[in-house]
């Protein structure tokens, strides 16, 4: 076995542990500490990636000295690995564009325990990522449940708290159902690692003993999950979280801790139920009805809010929505649509938060629509930030958004029976998606000459300016290379199976 | 029907208290009695797996005299992810009790409903 095979569990016990030292050391210590470890990680993951893509084959890392059906595995393919990678760079350009807000919004003796929570995230993402155990995922999604719930909260205002308490509430009815089922699952199947719990299911199927049992669990599990990556009709604690926490949290937890979950789900449907025996149960359709209802009402909530923060939230329900209606398309051409919107969405959704903080400040700190007036000439970065995270979200071409509805479109064709909702939804959903955005886009550039707000230097505010470069580059090299990346992914899916 | 009741009772018995606690979890307005919900919840999920990992007439897997043989004792796995389960859901329900302090501390009322009301008078 290859030295870079131990990189998935090298970078998975590096952001653990060193969350934990974070919070011994002097404030700017901690700082530099967070963003090596999460370079560290990223470049484990960019190294791992190279690897695989050089030919390396998809490997199963034994954890501690017992073999498969007894102890804990960690399992890495190209899917794996790029999810990784991707996860450390908006991880890492987040933190960094909400830097300044950060120093601002938090008190200074709470910085430590924000790097800490960071870190702590990171490392829950990557165990979800590779872990090849049900129960490790189970543990590393409340790890990933609690620590987003510090980062919400680590700006105290009253808003804060009740978004977190909400959270908190959800995310804990929605891991009891992953519980309960994980449970049934390990009840029926006798094992907790995926690959063997697969072949067991296959014995199930086949035999027609347990099939309704197995329907439910798998039904309890799909909710769960579902409940809290916020699909849409349990995404009521999401606008006040994202909308009134600090930025870097905001940005982290709409492109990074949602997606931790959905990409668990997949590796679910694939790794431990099996693609086709989840096609053949219902579950998979009211997926695609839920989703399409995401993409419909999220948008149609994000219209009519009047704050700038909170409609970008609603906008999350809405491409949440998309990547549901993805999997519940049934065939692989749409996974592989959907895992690309994972990466669309949070190129796009993460610049836009970043962008729309930038917007604000030089508006007064104001939230509401009327007083961004003429906001993207006084910060010119941000305007420009938002205008390319606008266009990406609406799907205009050369940015990594339309390449994600492209590929949906492509995905329905090939399922007729959802061909005609998923092309209506689709249209309908752009359409929305475009009067928010392009409205907004519009109106901070609009001038408004006596205003009484001052504008902000860019060389004032280096590293807020880079963050928002890269993020732009990120996403027009998602969209305009989006082949090598489509190949990627579903090669990664080929190797789940 | 009845037998299979009889047979799984305990069975039955975590699947109604996770329906309680589940219920309460959802459906309370008092935070308190959300988090003894989300409890009852975790607690009918440990009995569940409790349950499944007892084999009757085994004992617990710690050899004592010698026996060895496989057939004497129960399965482990089971035990374990109790434990595994008990950490996380105190360390939620630690976590779940400081925000409600925090709350109640700034608004003076544990109903969630109330506070959402609160919050939009301040603004």
């Amino acid at each position: 076995m290859d030295f870079v095979c131990n990189f998935p569990f090298f970078s998975i016990l590096l952001t653990l542990f060193s969350g934990t030292i974070c919070s011994m050391l002097p404030r700017r210590a901690a700082k530099w500490v967070n963003t090596g470890v999460i370079l560290a990680a990223g470049g484990m993951s960019l190294a791992l990636l190279i690897w695989m893509l050089s030919g390396g084959e998809c490997f199963v890392y034994r954890m501690g000295h017992f073999p498969a059906p007894w102890g804990n595995e960690i399992r890495a393919g190209i899917l794996e690995a790029a999810m990784a990678l991707f996860f450390c760079l908006i991880m890492l350009l987040s933190m960094w564009g909400g830097r300044k807000k950060l120093d601002e919004e938090v008190e200074e003796s709470k910085h430590n325990l924000y790097y800490v929570l960071v870190n702590l995230l990171l490392s829950s993402l990557l165990a979800l990522v590779y872990t090849n155990d049900l129960f490790t995922a189970y543990v590393f999604v409340e790890i990933n449940t609690i620590a987003a719930c510090g980062l919400i909260m680590i700006r105290q205002i009253g808003r804060t708290l009740a978004a977190a308490v909400r959270y908190m509430i959800m995310s804990l009815v929605g891991s009891g159902l992953l519980l309960i089922g994980l449970c049934m699952l390990y009840d029926l199947t006798g094992h907790l690692l995926m690959s063997n719990i697969r072949e067991q299911v296959e014995v199930i199927m086949a035999e027609g003993t347990y099939a309704i049992p197995l329907v439910i669990t798998v039904a309890l599990m799909v909710v769960g999950l579902a409940i809290k990556s916020a699909l849409f009709p349990f995404h009521a604690w999401l606008p006040d979280a994202y909308g009134y926490s600090t930025i870097s949290s905001a940005a982290i937890l709409s492109s990074l801790a949602s997606k931790g979950y959905i990409f668990l789900l997949i590796k679910i449907i694939y790794r431990v139920i099996g693609f086709t025996v989840f096609n053949n149960t219902h579950i998979i359709n009211v997926l695609f009805v839920f989703g399409l209802m995401a993409m419909v009402f999220g948008s149609l909530s994000a219209i009519k809010e009047s704050g700038i923060r909170r409609m970008i939230a609603f906008s999350s329900v809405a491409q949440v929505g998309y990547i549901y209606m993805g999997i519940g398309l049934g065939t692989k051409v749409g996974m592989v649509a959907s895992v690309y919107h994972i990466f669309a969405h949070a190129a796009g959704k993460a610049l836009l938060f970043i962008a729309v903080i930038g917007l604000t400040d030089v508006s007064g700190f104001s939230r509401r629509f009327i007083d961004q007036t003429g906001a993207g000439f006084r910060n010119k970065i941000a305007g420009i930030g938002f205008t390319v995270g606008s266009l990406s979200m609406v799907g205009v071409p050369v940015f990594a958004g339309f390449v994600s509805k492209i590929l949906f479109a492509q995905a329905a064709v090939n399922n007729s029976r959802k061909l005609l909702p998923t092309m209506i939804v689709l249209a309908v959903s752009t359409i929305l998606n475009a009067i928010y955005f392009m409205k907004t886009v519009i109106r901070i550039y609009t001038p408004a000459p006596d205003c009484g707000f001052e504008g902000v230097a860019l060389r004032k505010e280096k590293l807020y300016a880079l963050s928002i470069l890269l993020f732009i580059a990120l996403n027009i090299a998602l969209g305009m290379s989006s082949q090598p990346v489509v190949d990627a992914i579903s090669t990664g899916l080929d190797m789940f199976g | 029907m009845g037998v299979n009741l009889q047979a799984n009772m305990l069975e039955a018995v975590s699947m109604i208290l996770f329906g309680i606690g589940f219920g309460n979890l959802l459906l309370q307005k008092n935070l308190i009695k959300k988090i003894i919900g989300l409890n009852i919840m975790d607690s009918a999920v440990y009995l569940f797996l409790a349950e499944k990992g007892y084999i009757r007439g085994r004992v617990a897997p710690i050899v004592v005299d010698g026996v060895q043989s496989v057939s004497a004792y129960i399965n482990p796995i089971p035990s374990g992810l109790v434990l595994t389960g008990i950490v996380v859901s105190v360390s939620v329900s630690a976590l779940m009790l400081s925000l409600t302090i925090r709350l109640y501390r700034r608004y003076h009322t544990l109903d969630l409903d109330q506070i959402s009301m609160m919050m939009k008078r301040e603004e």
